[in-house]
């Protein structure tokens, strides 16, 4: 049976969902889509300036753009923000970001509820950015979020799965998709996020940082499907109290 | 005409939206454009009359996470 990840109306092969800033140049990102395997992109919406170039000319035709709500501060403005979204005609998936704290970057839940809400009603799927908090990824799965994305570390900091604990309480308590967002590093605390159980991860900053970036974006993806890989395969119990447990029959030794 | 564009007030010979787009060189395909707050759908930017002093944004996507 395929392993996809279901989410509103769609099933993807890929697990990895891969942010489109940052690049040192925008002509790198069709590489590190193609490396990443990536079927899903995200991409911010910003008024245009005096010449209009655009991360558009770089996103393959049949990647699958998830829209962030980055600039919002309020319910509000997150939801005029993801109906600007569609109406540039690329679907109704929306990550809702709400951020009003400008210090440490961290999205406001209450906030986050209310947006999703309104817009679940008005048929998007909604991807929300959260603090691993149980009881904002419970109101949200009731205001009709499609899953939950809670934050590894402080957004763009590449300082891994700081929040391991609250993502584990969250993958034993809830049933939507769990997408690990913002924060991962380095592919192999991807990994350890999927071999958690999470069904996704979102990475930007580690990708675009790197020295080779497409390099970055291909080791991503093999860890994030080993990490996918030994969920399903299920762990081996760990042996906390014991001293060592031999590999190799303890008889039949050459005398 | 005397218009509000992302903020910034302009004057820009134009009536419709899709007249403004072109004296602006924007592409259409390429951009949202907000009204007065109201969205307007692409095809409608032809037959979208602007007047003086509307308040308009147009934006686009851009990179981000």
């Amino acid at each position: 049976m395929e392993d996809a990840l279901v989410l509103g109306a769609i099933t993807l092969k890929s697990r990895l969902f891969v942010g489109t800033g940052k690049y040192a140049a925008d002509s790198l990102i069709p590489e590190v889509i193609q490396a990443s395997g990536a079927e899903v992109v995200t991409v911010a919406l910003r008024r245009v300036g005096m010449q209009q170039e655009g991360v558009m000319d770089h996103i393959p035709s049949n990647i699958r753009l998830l829209p962030n709500t980055s600039g919002a501060r309020t319910a509000e403005e997150a939801v005029r923000l993801a109906r600007l979204a569609k109406a540039a005609g690329c679907g109704d998936w929306v990550k809702i970001e709400v951020i009003a704290d400008t210090r440490h970057l961290l999205p406001d839940g209450y906030e986050t509820c209310k947006a999703t809400e309104i817009l679940a009603k008005e048929g998007f799927t909604v991807l929300p950015y959260i603090n691993p908090d149980l009881y904002v990824a419970r109101s949200l799965i009731d205001a009709g979020a499609a899953c939950v994305m809670p934050l590894a570390a402080p957004i763009g900091t590449n300082r891994g799965l700081q929040t391991k604990e609250m993502i584990g309480i969250l993958l034993e308590e809830l049933d939507v998709p769990i997408i690990v967002d913002a924060g991962l590093g380095r592919p192999s605390q991807a990994c350890e996020a999927m071999e958690m159980g999470a069904a996704a991860c979102l990475v930007n900053t580690a990708i675009a940082s790197a020295d080779d970036p497409v390099a970055m974006a291909q080791a991503f993806r093999l860890a994030v499907e080993a990490g996918r890989t030994s969920y399903l395969a299920g762990p081996g119990r760990v042996h906390e109290n014991t001293l060592a447990e031999a590999s190799s029959p303890l008889t039949g030794f050459l005398q | 005409m005397h218009l509000m564009i992302n903020g910034q007030s302009q004057e820009v010979p134009c009536t419709t939206l899709t007249d403004l787009l072109r004296a602006l060189q924007l592409d259409a395909q390429r951009l949202v454009a907000e009204v007065n707050g109201t969205i307007i759908a692409r095809e409608n930017f032809d037959q979208t009359q602007l007047k003086e002093n509307d308040r308009l944004e147009l934006v686009h996507f851009v990179g981000g996470g």
